[in-house]
């Protein structure tokens, strides 16, 4: 069983295809190892009694040229999910039953998936630790007591403690590539419009977007087949053209320009990261791309106008749970007492402080000042990108401004917490691909990614560059599974 | 610019949120952390800068309005937070 749980996605569907293995061995072993691992409390809600059905099942009579032939994927919990309790690691859907499945998640069952379970994460997606969770901290396997980064941090967690051979999670300003940097896996938030929001519980619909996260950049390409898609179910999916991504993944990069945005070279950036980017640049040039400096004058102003966006478009989407229709209601003597109590009960606090910024800067009197001067700050950063994208293809920067850290370390100052999310929010604010891939580790042996920034549906060209810095950075976990049981 | 107290519990009203007084004083103190972090905006010159208000910029598409999803009737009761299971049921609303 440890021979299944080491493989790649891609390599687990090649011994599916060559009838090698079999989809129940891999879903008995990833079991197995879910069993051993509760520790981390990745997983919200398991679906172990299904996923054994659908793996005898495709074994009998599964068609074996799906892409994701009887192989099991356990998701995030913000997915909507059929019949399946969905939660978005919230107590006020902690008893929500969806009666509809979210597209992305139905393209990987229509390409033979089959579902473990949902994944842990921060509450409504608000958090960059998974502290925020109705459902508990998750652990990172690459430290004890450290976090896995958020907010899609259970899945990061699972997958890089190979619970799911790969997953998918959401990205609304960082929350896929951060924990993805923070746990040495690949993590690619594809551009604005790829991937369809239908079914994805809601926290700032102009900026949310769902990906892979994989354990190589191979498997996030494939990933990416399967669920970028377009979407008449969703009002901004975009319909162009979509690669065959994996089948065109290629690592010549020759002659490929990539810009250094000097801007992300931020006060108080530990060393490590600093050189880390300087390895970078060195792989790239090395690999026949040519290096050209660039500015991206408006960066520093992404997460303070992300900090008025964000919580604008939340406190509108969050309006909906008010305890009548669904989810949790804590009882008042009037309606809006109810409402009140079920909301004030329901809600965890950095979710009713989102709701409660958001609704600030919206209100009469303070729209002006707040919410369209972020929306031109907005303009302005996506102007700084467009400008950029004349004289190159892509940008290199670090993922995050630092690595993992302790849980409990960040979370009585919001602001600081926010700050971990400073190099990719500009990329959601722009709705443009980023990419995280694992490229080194600090002196404490914690993972660091480095970002690569594409343009608008360029995915291949971002997996491209990715794929050839992967083969010559040959990073490596080497988890020590010292939370097994 | 600072967020006092009562403007705190009025945008806590706003949001139907419920909240006591030592609630209200921690929001108060992050909420104040958070807009000082903001304020930085004001030093950037936006007067002749139209506001992003969508990434994708396409228009709206039609659909035809059709049913396609049926019975599900008893599936969306049973997510009632109330006992009844054949209608929503809330406090009483009119006199």
């Amino acid at each position: 069983m440890s021979d299944i749980i080491n493989l790649t996605l891609s390599a687990l569907i090649d011994k599916i295809k060559k009838k090698e293995l079999s989809s129940q061995e891999i879903t008995n072993a990833y079991i197995e190892r879910a069993e051993k691992s509760k520790d981390l409390n990745t997983y919200i809600t398991t679906d172990f009694e299904n996923v054994i059905e659908k793996a005898k099942k495709f074994d009998e009579k599964g068609n074996f040229d799906y892409k994701l032939p009887g192989v099991p994927i356990a998701i995030k919990d913000l997915f909507c999910t059929n019949n399946l309790k969905t939660t978005a690691g919230s107590k006020i859907l902690s008893n929500f039953i969806p009666s509809y499945e979210s597209t992305v998640t139905q393209h990987l069952w229509d390409e033979g998936a089959i579902l473990l379970g949902k994944l842990n994460c921060d509450e409504f997606a608000m958090g960059s630790s998974n502290e925020t969770s109705f459902f508990g901290n998750v652990e990172s396997p690459v430290g004890k007591k450290v976090v896995p980064g958020g907010s899609s941090g259970g899945s990061a967690s699972a997958l890089a403690a190979k619970l799911t051979p790969a997953t998918i999670g959401t990205d609304t300003g960082g929350s896929i590539r951060q924990p993805a940097s923070f746990t040495g896996t690949v993590g690619l938030k594809p551009t604005y419009g790829s991937c369809s929001r239908y079914g994805i519980v809601a926290f700032a619909s102009s900026l949310d977007q769902a990906g892979p996260m994989t354990q190589d950049v191979s498997d996030a390409a494939l990933m990416l087949d399967v669920i970028s898609k377009y979407d008449t179910k969703d009002s901004t999916s975009v319909n162009f053209k979509r690669g065959d991504y994996f089948k065109s993944l290629s690592s010549n990069i020759k002659g490929k320009k990539i810009g250094i945005p000097k801007e992300y070279r931020v006060d108080g950036m530990p060393k490590e990261i600093e050189s880390l980017w300087q390895e970078g640049i060195s792989l790239l040039k090395k690999l026949g791309a040519k290096i050209i400096d660039i500015s991206l004058p408006h960066t520093k102003y992404a997460l303070p106008a992300y900090y008025i966006v964000a919580p604008a478009e939340a406190s509108s989407n969050l309006a909906r749970y008010d305890g009548v229709k669904y989810g949790y209601r804590s009882e008042g003597e009037n309606l809006i007492s109810m409402y009140e109590n079920t909301r004030s009960a329901g809600f965890g606090d950095e979710v009713k402080r989102r709701i409660m910024i958001g609704t600030y800067v919206l209100s009469s009197g303070y729209y002006d000042a707040y919410y369209l001067k972020a929306q031109k700050i907005r303009r302005l950063i996506k102007n700084d990108f467009d400008e950029a994208y004349k004289s190159v293809e892509a940008i290199l920067t670090p993922s995050t401004p630092s690595s993992a850290f302790k849980i409990g370390d960040k979370t009585d100052d919001p602001v600081s917490m926010y700050l971990n999310d400073i190099f990719t929010v500009p990329v959601n604010l722009s709705g443009l691909p980023a990419i995280s891939i694992p490229a080194g580790k600090d002196k404490n042996n914690y993972p660091l990614g480095l970002q690569l920034i594409g343009k608008a549906f360029e995915e291949q060209n971002l997996l491209d560059i990715s794929y050839s810095m992967e083969k010559e950075l040959s990073f490596k976990n080497n988890l020590q599974d010292w939370w097994i049981k | 610019m600072s967020i006092d107290l009562k403007t705190i519990k009025h945008i806590a009203k706003l949001s139907r949120i419920s909240i006591d007084d030592k609630k209200a004083k921690e929001l108060e103190k992050d909420l104040n952390s958070i807009f000082e972090f903001i304020e930085v905006l004001n030093k950037v010159d936006t007067k002749k800068v139209d506001p992003l208000t969508s990434i994708a910029e396409t228009s709206l598409k039609f659909r035809g309005d059709e049913v396609k999803t049926k019975n599900i009737r008893e599936q969306i009761l049973k997510n009632s937070p109330d006992e009844n299971k054949d209608f929503f049921v809330v406090p009483k609303v009119v006199e």
